[in-house]
């Protein structure tokens, strides 16, 4: 009941800052609010018991990637006004096909005889302990090799901040 | 055994494939080796084949493999040992090896040695394939092959244009007669729904005789075989085809190819004794391929043209025997012809090879003392030709005679007449080639010399076989044994079951006569042939508007090639060019140009859609994915 | 705190969609670049919280581990594009999409 009652708050916060991500004439708060929907969907990543994930999920999101925006945006100083000049023809026909997107998913999900859930068993893999044994025992190669592709991204990032001269 | 079968054919294979990879390195004394000695080897395993068989009622089946398999359309690739098929391998492989070792020594001077040896080696594969297939469609890769390896090695000599007009002469005469045999075969499995030997003469065997279809079956069968073995209209490529090297014109030109025909019909003999009128087609074709070959012969030349015609004559020999439903007589002749044919042509070559190329007998003579060992091989094989007794030319001829005379005088008047013509032309070539005078060049008189053995000695094991060859088939009325008879009986005894030609028994007496005449005849033409080209000079060619209008027709053989070109080449070539003009430039051209010419326009309009806007790209995106999962999964 | 019973997977369907479509109409709708890359982190967070919903409700830990992955993935392609992002305000001084059309025809 309680968690009910959770479950929706967190839907509603997270609907409703991403909303407001969209319609929010500044930049920074648009960050602000994205930053917002980043806690609510943690919360939901609680409610289902994936607690290393939930805290992966904060700490990579909310306290790196979305700090990462804060300084660009305030570093470079982008926090101009949203001009609009885009053609209203344009915007509708953008808004029609989200609706139409969200349409078609829905309509698409409805059809599917969803048998997930029907037998649900209060399970641990969301634990540290047990999604750091299947990490490291079943998708060991993968792991190694995002390190890779991590030093790929920094020496990339890297290579793009560097003054002229390469 | 299976594996045996299987092996036979695979080691000229082999042979080909290493020899044709690498003709430009081996060097020629493996090649001298390795070429015949493939051939050797399937000798020795045919040969194995024959003794290991104990039972030759029933034919064996060796399956290798499952070739092409869809419905009911079944071809395996299947061998069958029978009789006959022995008999054909051991000539191919045998004689094959005897001319493969010849040739060592008469192309040892040119540049195409490996070359050479290769394309035979790959002949004699495809050889053993056709004879030993046991369904139609394996004889016909085989016969295709043979077809193939003829052209390149008339073609040998690349380098002349006007053998290679020869080679694709021949191939395409081969061609039109390909054609007729695909369409027997098509007809085949229509009526059979398949394609294998012992169940399509099963099947036969309890149908009607005189049956439409079995009449179209073997008379499409038939002009294969006249394309392949040389009859009448299918015949020009074979003289011209002497523009291969003489090894060449030995084996396929002479014991083997050429036979293919004879064997094919030999082979379905079931379904020909039940279509009779096919066999009156066949006779009469046989008939007047025999006639004009032998007169076009006397008035010839060319060493190796007076040989070719006579191939072509021999070979109307074996279709008439096959007419009258003698198939163990046709099948005799093939075998002794192939013996005293190779024989004469390698001696012919040896000539050539003495005289440095000279090819023209008008120019020969006198070569009895400085070529003796191919003088009297050359003399064997053409006592063999001639059909005097105790070579083997005298039997085989015979047991044909004997079986058209019982089936009807006309057809053994013809015959005998062509004998006698034999015996003229061939007394005439061996006359005036090596009788009287040289009169060639005083260069070329020096350069005569004697092959090397390398040479001689096939031409000595041939001569040997041409003599003796004949004793494996005596006439019962010679008191003979008859073992190739008995031999082959198994293979054609539902054929002569079958057969509804009346056999008139022949009194004993008659055939001696018969024999006797025949023998008496051909001792009369050679005595002529003598007192025409050696007692008396030879007169120079007169003048070509003084030459006898008769002997001029033949010795331009019946002008049949002009007419050949006037009547098909010439309106082939202006059709093929109207096509060329009318269709294949404006119209084909043009459309596969035009394709380019739209491709590019449309991409000239298309491209400006990339506008850059990022925006507008992204659009199109989302767009595009919600046509597909709309269009996917909602409809 | 038993959400498994009392909360049938489809109500997170119907939330991830929303998210994603939200995200999806911030992409064709904004002119900021910045803005427009903060989308594309909104659609796959509501990808991820999908993931993570199936795997709890079938109890596979395989999703988790994607979701995990995906995270990798989406933190080094942010640190890049904002990289690039960054070059092209100091070379062009401006990050609106329309005015940066130089990739065409």
């Amino acid at each position: 009941m309680f968690s009910n009652f959770i479950f929706y708050f967190l839907s509603i916060l997270a609907l409703y800052s991403g909303m407001m991500v969209l319609l929010s004439k500044k930049p920074i708060h648009s960050v602000l609010y994205l930053t917002l929907t980043f806690f609510a969907i943690g919360g939901h990543y609680i409610l289902l018991n994936a607690q290393f994930l939930a805290i992966v999920h904060i700490i990579v999101y909310a306290g790196a990637i979305m700090v990462l925006f804060l300084f660009t945006v305030m570093l470079l100083n982008l926090n101009k006004d949203e001009r609009s000049p885009k053609p209203f023809w344009v915007k509708a026909a953008a808004i029609i096909s989200g609706i139409m997107l969200g349409l078609i998913l829905i309509g698409v999900f409805r059809g599917y005889d969803l048998h997930a859930g029907q037998h649900p068993v209060e399970s641990q893999i969301g634990l540290v302990k047990e999604l750091g044994r299947i990490l490291y025992r079943d998708y060991m190669l993968p792991f190694e090799v995002t390190s890779i592709l991590f030093l790929t991204a920094m020496v990339g990032a890297v290579l793009l901040g560097k003054k002229e001269q390469i | 055994m299976t594996l045996l079968v299987a092996l036979i054919p695979l080691f000229p294979l082999l042979g080909f494939i290493i020899l044709g990879l690498g003709f430009r390195s081996i060097p020629k004394r493996i090649v001298s080796v390795l070429g015949p000695g493939t051939v050797g080897i399937s000798f020795l395993l045919s040969v194995i084949t024959l003794l290991n068989t104990h039972n030759f009622t029933n034919p064996q089946f060796h399956h290798l493999f499952t070739w092409l398999s869809f419905g009911r359309f079944y071809v395996p690739f299947d061998f069958l040992i029978d009789p006959l098929s022995i008999l054909m391998l051991l000539i191919i492989t045998g004689v094959g090896f005897i001319i493969h070792v010849y040739s060592i020594g008469y192309m040892k001077h040119d540049e195409g040695f490996n070359r050479f040896f290769a394309y035979m080696n790959l002949f004699i594969f495809f050889m053993l394939i056709l004879v030993m297939g046991a369904n139609y469609v394996v004889m016909f890769i085989g016969w295709e092959g043979v077809g193939l390896c003829s052209y390149l090695l008339i073609g040998f000599w690349y380098r002349n244009q006007s053998f290679n007009n020869a080679a694709k002469k021949a191939f395409i005469m081969n061609r039109i007669g390909d054609l007729g045999f695909l369409l027997g075969i098509f007809l085949i499995f229509n009526t059979f729904q398949s394609f294998s030997y012992s169940t399509i003469f099963e099947m036969a065997k309890h149908m009607q005789a005189g049956n439409g279809t079995l009449v179209a079956i073997t008379l499409l069968l038939f002009v294969g075989a006249v394309g392949k073995s040389a009859q009448i209209p299918l015949y020009t490529w074979l003289p011209d085809a002497m523009a291969g090297p003489t090894p060449v014109s030995a084996l396929i030109h002479a014991a083997t190819m050429v036979t293919a025909g004879v064997y094919m019909v030999a082979r379905s003999g079931v379904l020909y004794v039940l279509a009779p009128a096919t066999m009156e087609i066949m006779g009469i074709t046989a008939l007047a391929t025999m006639l004009m070959a032998a007169a076009i012969a006397i008035f010839q030349n060319d060493i190796k043209k007076i040989l070719a015609y006579s191939t072509i004559s021999q070979l109307g020999y074996m279709f008439l025997a096959l007419s009258v439903g003698a198939f163990t007589g046709a099948v005799f002749h093939l075998t002794t012809h192939a013996f005293f044919k190779a024989l004469l042509f390698l001696a012919a070559g040896s000539v050539i090879h003495a005289l440095d190329g000279e090819q023209d007998i008008r120019k020969m003579g006198g070569l009895k003392q400085a070529l003796p060992k191919t003088y009297r091989t050359f003399l064997t094989g053409s006592l063999a030709i001639a059909g005097l007794p105790p070579l083997s030319g005298f039997f085989s001829k015979d047991g044909i005679l004997s079986e058209v005379f019982s089936s009807g005088l006309i057809a053994w008047t013809i015959a005998i007449a062509v004998s006698m013509m034999t015996a003229f032309y061939m007394f005439r070539l061996l006359y005036m080639a090596f009788s009287g005078n040289f009169r060639g060049s005083e260069d070329q008189k020096k350069h005569i010399h004697e092959s090397p053995a390398v040479m001689t000695i096939p031409l000595m094991i041939l001569a040997f076989l041409s003599f003796f060859g004949g004793f494996i088939n005596i006439p019962d009325i010679m008191g003979g044994s008859g073992i190739l008879k008995n031999f082959l009986a198994p293979v054609f005894a539902d054929a002569q079951n079958l057969s509804l030609l009346s056999h008139h028994h022949v009194p004993a007496g008659l055939e001696w006569s018969n024999m006797g005449v025949m023998v008496l005849l051909v001792l009369l033409m050679a005595w002529s042939a003598y007192k025409k080209f050696v007692r008396e000079p030879i007169h120079e060619e007169p003048e070509a508007g003084r030459q006898a209008f008769f002997s001029k027709l033949l010795t331009n053989k019946f002008y049949i090639d002009e007419l050949y070109d006037a009547f098909l080449v010439k309106p082939a070539l202006r059709i093929s060019d109207f096509l060329h003009k009318f269709i294949e430039l404006r119209f084909i051209d043009r459309v596969v140009d035009g394709t380019g010419t739209v491709v590019v326009r449309f991409s000239n309009v298309i491209r400006y859609l990339q506008a850059g806007h990022v925006g507008a790209y992204m659009f199109f995106m989302i767009i595009g994915i919600l046509l597909i999962l709309f269009f996917n999964i909602i409809l | 705190m038993n959400i498994l019973t009392s909360i049938p997977i489809s109500h997170y369907l119907l939330l991830c969609s929303l998210l994603f479509c939200i995200g999806v109409t911030g992409v064709l709708i904004k002119r900021n670049a910045l803005v427009i890359l903060m989308s594309v982190e909104l659609m796959i967070n509501s990808i991820n919280l999908l993931l993570a919903a199936f795997s709890a409700y079938s109890n596979d830990p395989a999703g988790q581990i994607f979701v995990f992955f995906i995270m990798v993935v989406a933190a080094a392609e942010v640190a890049i594009g904002l990289a690039i992002i960054v070059l092209i305000y100091k070379t062009t001084h401006s990050i609106d999409i329309d005015v940066l059309n130089k990739l065409k025809w």
